[in-house]
């Protein structure tokens, strides 16, 4: 279903005027960034006490220009709360904050030009009109030059997939199809920089795929920004190379997926079918014994950091027949787990 | 190519044109929203009109019952009454429907409100626009029209400027405090009917002469949220009665100060507002 029509001029997704350099230009620039909110809770009755709560505690972050970011905590880790800060949502409690150069919170309107957003659970759609009617309109609402609109929204037709629903409305779509809507509706104008909030949450195999596999488009074309948050680890392995995480409003990680993994000490594993009952091996280097399933017949070892598979399997094969080998990458959701429970660990030290 | 980047920074003003047919555009896709379901918008229309009916045979009846009231005769009470309710249904056409800020705090659609370049308030009137309205404001005409024709008024310039600069200002009171009551939901989203107590406590209030209330309500309504300026001073001005509380007769000319005054309250309201929004969760 690719767009057929007359030859387009290419619109890239960016505008950023010809002759700037692309190197090195900030795009989200936190310093300190904190959100509290005023809780009231219950006490007795009719009293209620007045409680401060920090959402987001001390946040500091540079992100630049083509970097996609993956933005992970737990539930209520104050995911959502800074990326309504970093688009003007929610004015920030203290700290400094510019977004593509400008206060959010103070220069919204300007702001709203640079930046597209899909907030999973809040469509920017109109639920009772076609889609196409929605894409019309946000034209008008941001004076979008008419052979720019109609560049980008061929794109994404194509590469989305969009013509089959085009014409339903809003309502009436499958959550993948309007979220394939969505992340059109948020390209329209150009934006700088993309922020995603959950963007595969309740999302389908195939749809989940199809999101993805457009972001890592949008990724190698290196000109939109990306900063997602999700729940979903493969959407994290897929799409980004830098990792931030956040618990309990602070930063507890920012840096590669590698990083971490080297930061928390998480290792590749081993795992060897025996012909005979596994004995140990004398002298074996580089790799400890981690499982022994199967009767003695399958054996999970873990290698030490910066030893090879290929090191360990010639040891073994010096000492026992091999049926089969495979080799396990570390696992990114055990990571992160860990990594939770160290930081409630931290806190309850510092508060006990 | 080279107009790739005309979008990336238009400078505020510099085409207006271009801001309204936005709010057009969205004022339309409202309609047609709005129209898609058809049955519902005809039982809306129909509703709307019985009720405005039911207030004029109110105040018919009321004018039956009592020849006068706080020393006016029932003919220039009605040209209070028609002046406060044709400010109030004007306001009620085009802010009334900021009351359903109340509804977009609690869903937290107003992140959606707020991601859009243009005025969020400007898009909370467009988007929930219900011309149904018009209709109250047409009959607030005729009222007014009927009402003058019973009244002897002796016409001057001044007093055909100030039979049309007044309903407006008072619709900008009234809007004022529209907004500035709907603001209260983003303190505190279970506001509920309290901002109605400001506003259609307002029209009731207006569609009478200031001299029937006394005490503290009088000095709050009247003075404090400026509805004594909204129809009393100005048809006492084109009545050429003089205030039986004694306010001089040049106050009649007083309604677009207090208006803009209210507009700005209402505005300083909002602006701390929309900082104090806390969205909802995810």
């Amino acid at each position: 279903m690719a767009y057929r029509g007359p030859a387009l001029p290419q619109y890239g997704f960016l505008k950023v005027p010809e002759g700037q350099s692309r190197r090195a230009v900030a795009i989200i620039e936190a310093e300190e960034l904190r959100k509290e909110f005023v809780v009231w809770r219950k006490v007795g009755r009719l009293r209620r006490q007045r409680q401060v709560v920090s959402a987001v505690d001390g946040v500091s972050l540079r992100v630049e220009q083509g970097e996609t970011l993956g933005y992970l905590g737990p539930n209520g880790a104050g995911k959502s709360t800074t990326l309504k800060m970093f688009t003007g949502v929610l004015a920030p409690s203290s700290g400094r904050l510019r977004v593509c150069g400008l206060e959010p919170v103070s220069r919204r309107v300007q702001l709203t030009r640079q930046i597209g957003v899909v907030f999973g659970q809040r469509s920017q759609l109109w639920w009772d009109l076609p889609l196409r009617d929605s894409f019309a309109l946000l034209r008008h609402v941001f004076r979008i030059p008419q052979a720019e609109h109609a560049a980008r929204l061929a794109q994404c037709r194509e590469l989305l997939g969009l013509d089959e629903f085009l014409d339903t409305p809003v309502r009436q779509l499958s959550l993948g199809q309007r979220m394939r809507g969505e992340l059109t509706a948020a390209l329209l104008h150009g934006p700088r920089v993309l922020f995603l909030d959950e963007p595969t949450i309740g999302l389908d195999v195939v749809s989940k795929q199809a999101v993805r596999a457009f972001l890592t488009q949008l990724r190698d074309q290196g000109e939109v920004t990306v900063v997602l948050t999700t729940h979903d680890l493969a959407d994290i392995e897929r799409l980004c190379r830098r990792l931030v995480i956040i618990d309990h409003g602070r930063v507890v990680h920012d840096g590669s997926l590698e990083a971490l993994h080297a930061r928390y000490g998480s290792r590749r594993r081993v795992v060897v079918d025996l012909d005979a009952p596994w004995e140990q091996v004398p002298g074996l280097s580089g790799a400890v014994v981690e499982a022994v399933e199967a009767e003695g017949h399958r054996v999970t070892f873990s290698l030490a950091e910066g030893v090879t598979a290929g090191h360990v399997i010639t040891q073994l094969a010096g000492y026992a027949a091999l049926r089969d080998i495979s080799i396990v990458e570390p696992d990114i959701e055990e990571v992160i787990a860990r990594l939770y429970a160290a930081s409630d660990d931290a806190r309850s030290v510092a508060s006990g | 190519m080279a107009d790739a980047s005309r979008g990336a920074d238009i400078p505020a003003g510099a085409d207006s044109g271009g801001v309204l047919s936005a709010y057009t555009r969205l004022l339309v896709a409202q309609i047609r929203s709005q129209t898609q379901y058809r049955l519902s918008f005809l039982a809306d229309v129909v509703s709307t009109c019985l009720m405005s009916l039911l207030d004029i045979v109110a105040v018919l009846v009321l004018f039956r019952v009592t020849p006068a009231l706080g020393g006016f005769s029932g003919r220039q009470v009605l040209v209070m009454a028609a002046m406060a309710l044709l400010a109030f249904s004007l306001s009620d056409l085009l802010v009334g429907n900021v009351e359903r800020l109340r509804f977009y705090i609690r869903t937290g659609l107003f992140d959606v409100v707020l991601l859009r370049p243009l005025s969020a308030l400007g898009q909370l009137l467009v988007i929930d626009f219900a011309p149904r309205r018009t209709g109250r404001v047409v009959q607030a005409l005729v009222i007014l029209a009927v009402a003058l024709f019973l009244v002897d008024i002796d016409w001057s310039v001044a007093r055909v400027a100030i039979l049309v600069v007044t309903p407006l200002a008072g619709s900008l009171i009234f809007a004022s405090i529209f907004v500035a009551g709907a603001t209260v939901a983003f303190w505190w989203v279970e506001s509920g009917e309290l901002a109605n107590a400001f506003t259609y406590g307002g029209r009731d209030f207006t569609t009478y002469p200031v001299s029937v209330y006394s005490g503290w309500f009088r000095r709050l309504f009247a003075y404090g949220l400026g509805f004594a300026f909204v129809a009393y001073y100005p048809a006492l001005f084109l009545l050429d009665v003089p205030d039986p509380l004694g306010a001089p007769i040049w106050l009649g000319w007083g309604t677009p100060v207090v208006a803009l005054l209210a507009m700005t309250v209402a505005a300083c309201v909002w602006r701390t507002g929309v900082r104090h929004y806390r969205s909802t969760g995810s």
